[in-house]
């Protein structure tokens, strides 16, 4: 199977602290491929770095085939983000933010047009095409930003923790859009807090303070740690962490 | 509340740093101002009057023979504050006709300071007039014809018409171009930017380019209204005061940037460009209080207010209505504030992307 992420003993040192302790593992083409770890174990600081935010101290990765610390213009023009914060921006319309971010990633006008509608309509949002996305309630804003961030086919799309605050039916949907990604070949690569939504993911690891403990499925994990959910098994981890934010 | 070293800053300090301030270095009162006297008489009328004016703490004398137009070039440099002409025959024709005319003129283009100044080279000449008296039965007259260069009725819009500018120009491109990038940071918009393939130097291209387009518009809305409502066209060449001024917004909006870097969110932000460029650009462009009355210390950081050399170029151009040779040494100081403030935050924001 393509392996889209490459990581060797990746390892980020900010003076005596260090964030992520030299952490290994891949990420295949497809894959859904859950980060998980508590506040303060050293995913963002990870995520940065594979994403072209930050330069490791130590170690070797490559993203997309790209190598993070010559090529990291290339991988950018390969992938997709979604931040924690938010990704699009209020004051301006729906369409206006796709004709934006589809500029950005080089998509012709036409392709802009037309990717932009399709998303439109699988989210039924043509009515409010043209509102400002202000207008628009929370979990729609992140269904849109994850629509927005995957509109050019990256390969990879790297989600920080994308359903912080809406409710169990609206995530579920947002799940839905990830395994249509996932079909069409986009790896998705998620960090999140909610441990049902670990379950929804193909692999998942765990970080405890910055270094990678497990990397496997979830039943895997489950047999492992004779656990009935992925919330004991993470329990039972991030007791023995000595680190949160 | 004792721990929270800002506000006991605010509390404390402020009224302290005001009282130094307004009582030394922001002041109205003439000090220290550059005279010119041309004394074509050197009698003892005309150096006894010099003397008088030079052992006042209000002027620095210096005594040269110029030419009218060697000492319109002094005024264009802005050199001197004002000019004291004696002619040939003073003391003769005090003497003989016990009347004689002097010429005093003045720097109008800041028309507070000139007519202190001419005040104050008016009574100095009364005195003597006076001390010179009690000898004689008919008293002595000397006239002083009085001329205010630039500015002949004194307005006051030639003076704060290139203020406003200052002022505009200066919180507009700072104030704005920097709440506007880290409006960006808060917002959260501002990491997936930078993860996506549009380059850290071009989001902040993009982000000033407007507010250049914005300032040059209230540029000509204030050179309008300067024009027809105030009666102050720009006196020199247009074209040289929008190259000024477009270096001036350049200066202005690395600033801005550079202040977005640092600043945390919008409120530091402003409260930064507020206290850090507003505030010295009032107090130390040379636009309500003269320069040469603060102290030297002062008068050095002074220099450092991009905003000063700004207006002293407006001023030039627009009221004096003097060409490049007169400014390119200033204009050179601008360029040199730009530069230095694009290095620092071109170089701060690779840093920070980490």
């Amino acid at each position: 199977m393509e392996k889209v992420i490459v990581c060797k003993d990746l390892t980020k040192r900010f003076g005596d602290f260090i964030a992520t302790n030299a952490i290994s593992f891949e990420v295949y083409k497809g894959e859904i491929f859950g980060f998980l770890g508590a506040n303060g174990a050293g995913k963002t600081t990870a995520m940065r770095m594979l994403c072209g935010l930050s330069t490791p101290s130590s170690g070797s990765a490559w993203v997309a085939g790209y190598d993070i610390y010559t090529q990291s213009e290339e991988i950018k023009k390969n992938i997709g983000y979604m931040s924690q914060k938010f990704s699009l921006y209020e004051d301006l319309t729906i369409f206006e933010n796709i004709e934006f971010f589809g500029g950005i990633y080089g998509l012709s006008g036409k392709e802009i047009k037309e990717k932009g509608w399709k998303l439109v309509e699988k989210l039924q949002l043509q009515k409010e095409a043209k509102k400002l996305v202000a207008s628009l309630p929370l979990g729609w804003k992140q269904k849109l930003a994850f629509s927005v961030a995957v509109l050019h086919d990256p390969k990879i799309v790297f989600l920080d923790e994308p359903t912080g605050g809406v409710d169990p039916l609206t995530r579920r949907q947002f799940w839905n859009l990830i395994y249509e990604a996932s079909e069409r070949g986009i790896t998705v690569f998620v960090t999140t807090h909610y441990m049902d939504e670990a379950e929804y993911c193909n692999r998942i690891s765990i970080m405890v303070d910055g270094k990678m403990v497990v990397l496997d499925t979830p039943s895997n994990l489950k047999r492992t740690f004779n656990a009935s959910s992925m919330d004991e098994v993470f329990y039972q981890l991030a007791r023995a962490a000595k680190r949160s934010e | 509340m004792l721990r929270d070293k800002r506000t006991l800053f605010i509390l404390f300090g402020m009224p302290v740093v005001q009282i130094l301030l307004f009582g030394f270095a922001l002041t109205n009162e003439i000090k220290d101002s550059q005279i010119l006297v041309v004394d074509h008489a050197r009698d003892d009328a005309s150096q006894a009057i010099i003397t008088k004016l030079g052992a006042s703490r209000y002027f620095k004398i210096r005594k040269e023979i110029l030419s009218p137009t060697e000492i319109q070039d002094n005024f264009r440099e802005g050199k001197i504050r004002a000019t004291v002409v004696f002619p040939a025959q003073f003391n003769e024709e005090l003497e003989h006709f016990n009347k004689a005319q002097m010429q005093v003129l003045a720097d109008g283009s800041d028309p507070n300071t000139a007519s202190l100044v001419t005040t104050y080279i008016t009574s100095v000449v009364r005195d003597y007039q006076s001390d010179r008296t009690p000898l004689m039965n008919v008293p002595y007259q000397i006239v002083p014809e009085v001329r205010m260069l630039y500015n002949p009725q004194l307005l006051g819009a030639p003076n704060f018409v290139p203020g406003v500018m200052a002022l505009v120009l200066m919180l507009v491109c700072v104030m704005m171009t920097a709440i506007s990038i880290v409006r960006e940071k808060e917002m959260g918009t501002m990491e997936v930017l930078l993860v996506s393939p549009f380059q850290p130097f071009l989001v902040i291209v993009s982000k000033a380019i407007p507010y250049i387009l914005l300032s040059l518009v209230n540029l000509c809305a204030i050179l309008l209204l300067s024009t027809f409502l105030l009666g102050l066209p720009v006196k020199g060449s247009l074209v040289l005061l929008l190259f000024e001024s477009t270096l001036f917004i350049i200066c202005c909006l690395s600033l801005g940037i550079l202040i977005s870097i640092k600043a945390k969110s919008q409120q530091v932000a402003m409260l930064i460009s507020l206290v850090g460029m507003f505030l010295p650009t009032i107090l130390f462009s040379g636009f309500m209080f003269p320069v040469e009355n603060m102290p030297l210390p002062l008068q050095v950081v002074s220099n450092f207010v991009p905003s000063k050399w700004y207006y002293c170029i407006v001023k030039s151009v627009m009221i004096k209505g003097v060409g490049f040779e007169y400014i390119w040494k200033e204009t050179l100081i601008l360029m040199g504030i730009t530069c230095v403030f694009l290095v620092i935050s071109l170089k701060s924001f690779n840093v920070r992307l980490e």
